[in-house]
């Protein structure tokens, strides 16, 4: 595998938020809405591939960092009446401090303990939501109400209920976690974590401080599940148990082996070829999820890197 | 800009009052001719869009194919009625998955992909919680049959209606007084450990106070618990009447063990049906349950007292005398609950027709007319009994019936008042702009 240039990278992801921009002017109103909701859910995949992807930790339990960012900026903003900049940082705070605590504990296993651990926290992370329901309103959620969701600039406000900023704001928040992976993987501290991934004993070996690189990466990956989480619950405007299940642990590991793991862009075509396969196929039959799990499989079969990590093996080396 | 010689200029062309009234008579003409009256009827007789967001798959995916059945039997009968405002009726089915999350894409997918006037029929209070934000952005109207509180609360918004079938809390405050004065005054509560339960936790005690009677213990069990004797000590020997909510597969479980835990010498047992709905009382295991009293919307069980309209009404959606399908005795209904899609779209229908409805660009006043609604009569639009509405919480109030377990069926022993249902409003929906 060889590396692109900056220029090549950059220029790369750079167009495809271009593309991204223009799409909100053509898109028909359905998608339009559609696409703002997987570019906030792909940011939610873009940080689990952070470490299931460049470090090989395959957690099943990121749901709760997602769900930290969800009740972080949804109580904040129904129990505290904080503002939405105040309420984002706040799901961003929970969810850095609970991944550093996570970490630091789930970190002292591998492989298979990891899953296991990882899904351990985040199952008792959702019954702490159901047994504070007078808080978190349990398994039935809360609305985050719509006056609530402004953004308030001195005089002027920007409506994050408004399909347009709704969108923008998305591809703002989208744009900045693709640039930022694609900066982490380039990076020094990227090639670490890779190597991490490929072989850690010989990465101590080298002197790198494995485990605080990894811990490091916990951070970063369980932060940016955060900030997918908070803005679903500024954007979208509910906050609620579901979110915080073991089907939202999965779902980002499935995204992330369909677009394709440890390419900057695969949680983005995972995140969209998933939701559009089921989005389509539920139109015609309840039993879509049977589709679904056959263009897995099938995906699995003649794709086993995800589409664009098969495409970089086959025929463009230089994806990052 | 214009063409002086061209099409555009009429300074020649003695365009006089005389010329003008018989183009305009000629215009008129051209109205009348029936060509044009088929094309302007073919405008305004464009199928009503209704999308129904149904919980096909998932959780709900047992009520959801009842729902479903139930709307189309009143869809049916709206049609050949003539429709609503002398449109047909048209029904988009989509379904939520019993999910949250896709439930406020379905109900976006209506609004700006089918582009339908209303969507409506969900039930899952976690569902219609995460849809209503998407409802109120869109502004769409969102008819609800779900019975949750949440509608009611007012912590949703103004396009979110539940005409159809009463609240939980109302439920339950209608339910005190019998359980006082028939089953005992010393009640023991045994709920699940999530928000259906916490309704009945928080809403039962001080309906039973009012009544003289009170709540002696409350026994919450979690979700995960798939066994439940360890939790029947807990149970205080005094307890005259048990009320149980347990929902899900483990109910089976449930009822066997309590059977179990006190044999024949057990205290009065009071449920809500919803424990059992599409399940058939005469499952093994659940003998325990004869004698004992169930909280139903609807009967179940064809009564001997059964109006014209409520046996119409089992007809068209298609139960037998059982509740079960008409030809398939295993298949029951969820029957306690789904005439709320019937009744709920003969609610649309006279809300939309008082709005005179016409398209998307009425949604408000459809919204302001269903708000100005006040009660509705029993009869076919209404067969499971009268009901009154409050506009300002978007909630109906309406009887309740008490049915008891003898000989494998359920009979009903008591119809509530609507009064006795009735509670201070918590808030005011019409004061949120539209």
């Amino acid at each position: 595998m060889s590396e692109a240039s900056p220029a090549k990278a950059y220029g790369l992801h750079l167009g495809v938020i271009a593309l991204l921009f223009v799409l909100s002017f053509l898109l028909p109103e359905y998608y339009h809405g559609l696409l703002a909701r997987i570019m906030v859910l792909a940011v939610f995949a873009m940080g689990y591939n952070m470490l299931f992807g460049y470090v090989g930790l395959l957690s099943l339990g990121h749901a709760m960092f997602f769900g930290a960012g969800l009740y972080g900026a949804g109580l904040a903003i129904i129990q505290l009446g904080w503002s939405v900049p105040a309420a984002f940082a706040a799901g961003l705070c929970c969810g850095a401090v609970l991944s550093l605590v996570i970490g630091l504990l789930a970190l002292r296993t591998t492989g298979v303990a990891f899953m296991i651990v990882t899904m351990m926290f985040a199952q008792v992370f959702y019954l702490a939501i159901l047994y504070f329901a007078a808080w978190t309103g349990g398994d039935q959620g809360m609305v985050v109400p719509q006056p609530a969701r402004v953004l308030a600039f001195g005089a002027t406000s920007l409506d994050l209920t408004d399909p347009t900023v709704r969108y923008m704001a998305a591809l703002g928040l989208f744009s900045l976690v693709l640039l930022m992976t694609l900066a982490i993987v380039r990076s020094r501290y990227g090639r670490v974590l890779v190597a991490v991934r490929e072989n850690e004993e010989r990465t101590k070996m080298l002197g790198y401080d494995t485990f605080s690189n990894k811990l490091a990466a916990v951070v970063v990956s369980g932060t940016i599940c955060a900030a997918s989480g908070a803005a679903y619950a500024l954007l979208f405007g509910y906050v609620g148990s579901s979110f915080a299940s073991v089907q939202y642990s999965i779902l980002p590991l499935l995204w992330v082996l369909l677009g394709g793991a440890a390419t900057t862009l695969g949680p983005l075509i995972g995140t969209l070829f998933m939701y559009y396969v089921i989005d389509v196929t539920s139109g015609y039959t309840s039993a879509y999820l049977l589709i679904v799990g056959i263009a897995l499989i099938l995906l699995v079969l003649f794709f086993p890197k995800g589409i664009l990590g098969t495409i970089r093996q086959r025929w463009l080396g230089w994806l990052p | 800009m214009t063409d002086k010689n061209g099409f555009f200029d009429l300074s020649k062309t003695g365009f006089t009052r005389r010329a003008a009234l018989k183009g305009l008579a000629a215009g008129a003409g051209l109205a009348m001719a029936p060509g044009f009256v088929r094309y302007s009827q073919a405008q305004s007789s464009a199928p009503i869009k209704i999308g129904f967001q149904s919980h096909r798959t998932g959780i709900g995916a047992a009520y959801g194919r009842w729902y479903e059945k139930t709307t189309a039997a009143a869809i049916k009968a709206i049609n050949a009625a003539g429709g609503i405002n002398g449109r047909q009726v048209e029904v988009i089915i989509e379904d939520d998955g019993t999910d949250p999350g896709r439930g406020a894409e379905v109900v976006g997918k209506f609004a700006t992909q089918h582009k339908t006037d209303i969507v409506f029929g969900t039930l899952f209070s976690h569902v219609v919680i995460g849809s209503a934000p998407a409802a109120g952005e869109n502004k769409m109207p969102y008819f609800v049959v779900s019975e949750g509180h949440h509608v009611a609360s007012t912590k949703l918004n103004r396009y979110v209606f539940q005409p159809g079938i009463t609240d939980v809390k109302s439920q339950i405050q209608s339910m005190a007084p019998w359980i006082a004065a028939n089953a005992g005054k010393k009640v023991t509560q045994i709920f699940p450990d999530f928000a259906f339960g916490y309704d009945h936790r928080d809403y039962l005690p001080p309906a039973l106070k009012a009544q003289g009677a009170d709540v002696i213990a409350q026994i919450a069990i979690p979700p995960t618990e798939s066994s439940f004797t360890k939790y029947f000590p807990q149970i205080p020997a005094e307890t005259e009447v048990i009320y149980h909510v347990m929902v899900g597969p483990a109910v089976l479980t449930f009822v066997k063990e309590l059977g179990e835990f006190y044999g024949s010498n057990r205290p009065q047992l009071f449920g809500f049906i919803d424990s059992l709905e599409a399940v058939d009382i005469n499952s093994p295991g659940l003998e325990f349950l004869d004698g004992s009293h169930f909280w139903e919307g609807s009967p179940r069980y064809a009564q001997p007292d059964d109006t014209e309209a409520q046996k119409a009404y089992r007809a068209a959606v298609g139960i037998d005398d059982n509740g079960a399908a008409v030809g398939d005795p295993k298949d029951v209904s969820t029957a306690a609950h789904m005439f709320g899609c019937w009744e709920t779209l003969y609610v649309v229908k006279k809300a939309m027709e008082d709005a005179g409805y016409k398209g998307p660009e009425d949604r408000a006043k459809l919204v302001e007319a269903t708000e100005a609604l006040k009660e509705f009569a029993e009869g076919p639009e209404h067969p499971q009994g009268p009901k009154t509405f409050n506009g300002k919480i978007h909630q109906c109030f309406g009887i309740q019936n008490i049915s008891k377990v003898e000989g494998g069926k359920l009979k009903v022993v008591h119809k509530t008042k609507i009064e006795d249902g009735l509670y201070e409003p918590e808030g005011d929906y019409t004061t949120q702009a539209l």
